[in-house]
């Protein structure tokens, strides 16, 4: 990897690449570990990547990875200088963010059409990513991958919870469970979408949904908002297990095939002579 | 079956059975009627259910004391609602399935037959009645006495009436204050639920603010009453996109609209915005608007458009009401137009 | 009989002590070994009753720790995404017993699953009651008291669901709120009336708790001793078997057995909803944060049993509205409001309907089996399907995204949905019934098919038939048969609309129809047979009846 890219990112890629081996919840020290590592390992401070817009990042040699990456795999939708053609948006001015959330998630590249994108295994390996994004990025400013201190968890819980209710939960649901939208399209849960995917997706606005710009909500609102998430996401129920926290239709159906099924069988055993 | 004759049939046939009634069917013997081997079984099985829902009474004694409330460590939370659950569960369980045992297994099976009588009245006690009835209407002059009897009829019916008006101040009389919210003009549109005021340059294109009108956070009263009619959606719009009534057209601001959040169908909020269909989906019962266009219903159960907010900026470049809505907000009711 | 006896022992002295002020002695003589019919589906009555117990005793713990306050206060407990929340007391002294309060999540959880348990019990009570047909007279009133302790229940469960003031909750209050308003005149007059001047205000909660925690329960207990006083007096029904007539009644005494099988399955209820309680979460209040109107969350929906209210909101068609002199009537509200009136109307009228129908007024005891009267279990089964679409449809969000649908084209379809799918209930069911009717004639008949073919002198090939033995034979015969009635001229010589609708009905009811099979054929048939074809029974009876 090239020693230009800036150490935040380099962490990230230490991140995801512990992720992809181990889709297990990562420990709180573990992330210590890496991002001390990281920093050892860059030996310089946080660079420009903490501002929300940035003209480009990386190398050339990687700004021009990116570009063979792009015209191979994206430029039959997105136009050969990603100005757009038929089947796919012009990608002039999303940001490296962008290239990260829909690459790094597996939305991209897209498969069936559809009404909306979905989550597919990774299809590039961080450092393909990370060029394309560099490519993407060199085109025009856009938002940037975000910067490793606001992807900690330790934020407010309590204010991350409220602006959430307000400004996510509806489409989301209050615990990120997930929500339908018109005409087949959905807002996907998001239990398991890393910090720097549910960063990167506030402040680009993928597909449908809108984008939460600094402006709006400041880097520490979104901070306490993922730190909200992570709490809900890793609290364990103190009344057991949950079904699925979709609220009062999975009581529901619970109650009539478990509840009022158990009953029903104890009622045919009573009513039953016994031998 | 002769006092059920009594009564007509109906249009049910009659049809001769092939066989008369064979009776109930003959008892069969259990296994613990036939030997006292597996009676004195059943008789452990029950016991041991029973001993098993004592075990459990002291496992549910034991969570509560076991797991104190400890501030900030939800694990006791979770433990002694487990425990003393489970403990609970078996206490019960145990008494419900040893008794149930019992009976099936111990007590008589021998089903038994037992007489019903029709549910009226014999002719005889019927007569009796109403020579009661009528010695009392009698004694009473219930019947004679015509002004009693219709002033009782009109004080019976007058005495309910203070008991119904007593619940008049359970509200105030509805005035207009459900066509009226906290918007006037020059109101600065602020973030929820911080209060901060937007600035036209902070919303870009795809963005969505949620809004309430400035110094709503800082009432002292009816807090949550004007918010629950104040609410807006502030989202840009490429202005092109926009599809707007010439009339209405002073009321963005370079493609930025403001909409009221509260469903028009029965007032939930409307915030499901999808930045490139500009749909906005109503969660509890899917009414859908179209924000490029007014706002008119495309989908649902609503009937009107939600009301739009007209906004402009001030000198400092925040944005702020050009006036209140021009139509109430919120589900329609009886008098909305009047 | 001597004289009375002096009581020795302490409980002897006890009984004596008792009845010489209380008259048990006689109560005891005359309900001791009063009969009960056993049948699992006759328990689901009790389930209901059990259920509302355990709420009046899980809720009595709740009442002494929640405080009915719309006052303001800061969030203070052990909830981290909630500490310094800005709350009603009411919803923070509902965290308070979920995180702070031994046993009281537990006991929140007991009540609130052992509601939705209620509900359905009741509600499958009253499917039971209708497709066996137990509604007929004498008990047509006590069908229209269960029907209002349904309705009683919904109640109970409404307010009780609004009490903490969460999100979830708050929403489903102001959705209530918006339906208010829109009935034509007097709605936004109620609406203030009920939440003391606009939504949400201050005094909302403490409303629906007297009415949740008193007036309610109050209601459900004294119509539930009516219920069940009503069912002393009628004695309970049975099903259709031998030695099982109108005039009788089979089964076992209250003491010991029933007593022992009905209070046992008490702490049967209670264990499985306290074991169900101890291990699944419901209603995480905390998950959905404090009542504001600005925000809500994916999936706002009701408990099971407000659902099909709120389904009704959903499939209603917008752009109806009716302006009247300017006034408004808005149709996206009221035409739910007044479909489900409809319905519930329909269901408590159904009895009087029937014995209108068919102008039976003889009593009856003995149920029938639900085949044995197609047009009513079809009917029944058009009432199920109508209600579980609007039920479903509250939950049309969610089925769209577990099914990956287009939620647009899930409320189209149910819309569709809740006008076919009743009338192909219908329809299937009662080809159904009518099918099964058949083949009951068949077994009896010609008896049950065993599989064994045979090949006849003659080079025939045959199954072999096995007759009912009679105890069996007497279930499959034993029940009524209706004719269509004829439009008759009154003594005017007038046939009034009454009389035509009547007919009408009655035509649907009962024009296709198998009766039971009478002795004339009965007769005939084994007339005909060649011994060969028809065998003694090699099997014992038992062995017979468990195998259908």
């Amino acid at each position: 990897m090239d020693w230009f890219v800036p150490s935040d990112l380099r962490v990230e890629i230490k991140m995801e690449s512990q992720l992809n081996q181990k889709p297990m919840r990562r420990r709180p020290w573990a992330l210590g570990v890496v991002i001390f590592l990281g920093l050892i390992l860059s030996g310089g401070g946080y660079a420009a990547a903490t501002q929300t817009y940035q003209a480009e990042f990386g190398s050339p040699e990687q700004i021009s990875e990116g570009r063979k990456l792009f015209l191979a795999n994206c430029a039959s939708c997105h136009g050969t200088n990603g100005e757009g053609a038929i089947g796919g948006p012009s990608v002039i001015g999303v940001g490296a963010a962008s290239v990260d959330f829909q690459v790094g998630t597996g939305r991209m590249p897209g498969q069936a059409s559809g009404p909306q994108l979905y989550k597919k295994p990774v299809q590039f390996t961080e450092e393909q990513i990370l060029a394309m994004a560099a490519y993407v990025a060199s085109l025009a400013p856009g938002p940037a991958i975000p910067a490793e201190e606001f992807l900690r968890t330790d934020g407010d819980v309590t204010h991350g919870g409220e602006l959430f209710r307000i400004n996510c939960a509806m489409c989301h649901n209050a615990v990120g469970a997930g929500g339908a939208l018109t005409e087949g399209k959905f807002a996907p849960g998001l239990q398991g979408v890393s910090e720097k995917h549910i960063y990167e997706a506030m402040v680009t606005g993928p597909q449908n949904m809108p984008v939460f710009s600094d402006a709006n909500l400041t880097p520490e609102d979104k901070k306490d908002i993922i730190s909200y998430l992570k709490y809900v996401e890793d609290f364990e129920s103190v009344g057991g297990y949950e079904l699925g926290s979709i609220g009062p239709v999975a009581e529901g159906l619970f109650t009539w095939i478990f509840g009022i099924g158990f009953i029903i069988a104890i009622t045919v055993w009573l009513g039953a002579k016994a031998n | 079956m002769s006092d059920l004759e009594k009564y007509t049939a109906g249009s049910a046939t009659n049809i001769v059975r092939p066989i008369a009634d064979p009776g109930l069917e003959p008892h069969r013997e259990r296994m613990t009627d036939k030997s006292e081997h597996h009676a004195r079984n059943a008789e452990r099985q029950v016991s041991a259910m029973f001993i098993i829902s004592m075990i459990g009474a002291v496992i549910a004694v034991w969570g509560f004391f076991a797991f104190p409330i400890v501030e900030g460590d939800l694990s006791a939370t979770r433990n002694n609602t487990f425990w003393m659950g489970i403990g609970m569960a078996l206490s019960l369980l145990g008494i419900g399935f040893g008794a149930v045992h019992w009976a099936k297994t111990l007590m008589p099976d021998n089903e038994v037959s037992e007489e019903r009588h029709t549910a009226r009245s014999t002719d005889e006690a019927r007569a009796q009645a109403i020579e009661i009835v009528k010695l009392a209407d009698g004694e009473s002059g219930f019947s004679r006495r015509k002004l009693i009897r219709r002033t009782l009829y009109g004080a019976l019916a007058f005495f309910p009436i203070p008991a119904v008006v007593i619940f008049g101040d359970l509200g105030p009389v509805v005035g207009d204050t459900l066509k009226r919210t906290m918007w006037a003009p020059g109101t600065r549109l602020t973030r929820d639920p911080t209060g901060i005021p937007i600035k036209a340059s902070e919303v870009t294109i795809g963005s969505v603010f949620h809004v309430i009108p400035e110094g709503l956070s800082e009432l002292e009263e009816h807090k949550l009453e004007e918010k629950a009619k104040a609410a807006v959606l502030l989202v840009r719009v490429n202005p092109g996109d926009l599809k707007e009534d010439p009339a209405k057209a002073s009321w963005s601001y370079d493609g930025i609209v403001a909409y009221s959040k509260i469903c028009t169908h029965v007032g939930c909020p409307v915030a499901l915005y999808e930045q490139h269909t500009h749909h906005l989906l109503c969660p509890c019962h899917q009414s859908t608007f179209d924000l490029a266009d007014h706002c008119k219903v495309i989908f649902g159960p609503a009937a009107r458009p939600l009301p739009q907010l007209p906004i402009t900026v001030d000198d400092e470049g925040y944005l702020v009401a050009q006036s209140d809505f021009l139509e109430p907000v919120g589900p329609s009711f009886w008098d909305m137009r009047k | 009989m001597s004289s009375t006896t002096e009581p020795k022992t302490a409980l002897g002295k006890a009984a004596n002590y008792i009845d010489e002020r209380l008259t048990v002695g006689t109560v005891l003589k005359n309900f001791g070994r009063k009969v009960f019919p056993d049948h699992w589906s006759f328990m689901l009555g009790e389930v209901a009753m059990y259920s509302f117990v355990i709420l009046i005793i899980s809720g009595t713990f709740l009442t002494f720790f929640f405080q009915p306050s719309m006052a303001h206060t800061y969030y203070d407990g052990s909830y981290a995404p909630l500490k310094g929340a800005e709350m009603t007391v009411a919803y923070a002294s509902s965290l308070d017993i979920s995180f702070d309060i031994r046993g009281g999540l537990l006991m929140r959880q007991i009540h609130h699953w052992a509601a939705l348990v209620f509900m359905a019990a009741a509600g499958l009570h009253m499917l039971r009651v209708f497709f066996t047909g137990a509604f007929r007279k004498p008990r047509e009133l006590n069908w229209v008291v269960g029907f209002l302790l349904f309705i009683l229940g919904m109640a109970a469960g409404f307010t009780g669901y609004s009490l903490p003031d969460d999100l979830l909750s708050g929403n489903g209050l102001r959705i209530i709120d918006g339906m208010i308003k829109g009935v034509p005149v007097i709605g936004p007059a109620i609406s203030s009336g009920l939440f003391g001047g606009e939504f949400p205000g201050t005094e909302v909660i403490a409303r629906l708790y007297s009415l949740h925690i008193m007036i309610i329960p109050a209601l459900i207990i004294a119509l539930l001793a009516f219920h069940l006083m009503m069912v002393i007096v009628h004695k309970h029904t049975h099903y259709p078997g031998p030695g099982r007539s109108d005039a009788n009644v089979v089964g076992y005494p209250l003491m010991p057995v029933y007593v022992a099988k009905a209070g046992g399955f008490f702490f049967l209820v209670f264990g499985v909803i306290a074991a169900i309680s101890a291990t699944f979460t419901i209603n995480p209040i905390w998950n959905y944060g404090p009542y504001d109107p600005s925000p809500v969350s994916a999936g706002t929906q009701p408990d099971w049993y407000i659902g099909w209210l709120d389904g009704a909101l959903r499939l209603a068609p917008g752009h109806l509205d009716i302006a009247i002199f300017g006034y408004v009537i808005p149709m996206g509200v009221m035409l739910p409001i007044i479909v489900s009136l409809v319905f519930l109307a329909l269901v408590a009228a159904y009895p009087f309907i029937e014995a209108w129908v068919t102008g039976d007024k003889r009593e009856h005891h003995v149920l029938d089996r639900p085949r044995n009267a197609p047009t009513r279990t079809a009917i029944g089964a058009a009432g199920v399907v109508f209600y579980a679409i609007l039920w479903a449809a509250a939950s049309t969000d969610l089925i769209a995204i577990f099914f990956q649908m287009s939620l647009n084209h899930v409320l189209v379809a149910m819309q569709i949905l809740l006008i076919l799918g009743p009338v192909m209930a219908y329809w299937i069911t009662k080809r159904t019934c009518l099918a099964l009717q058949r083949k009951d004639r068949e077994i009896v008949l010609h008896g049950r098919e065993t599989g064994r073919v045979v090949r006849l002198p003659h080079g025939e090939y045959i199954e072999v038939h096995e007759p009912v033995d009679k105890y069996e034979l007497w279930k499959l015969v034993d029940f009524k048969d209706y004719e269509p009635i004829m439009p008759r001229p009154n003594k005017d010589g007038k046939i009034t609309i009454g009389t035509k609708i009547r007919a009408v009905l009655s035509r649907i009811y009962f024009e296709d129809r198998i009766a039971p099979v009478s002795k004339a054929e009965y007769e005939i048939a084994h007339a005909d047979h060649s011994p060969a074809i028809e065998e003694q029974p090699k099997r014992k009876p038992k062995a017979l009846k468990s195998k259908r």
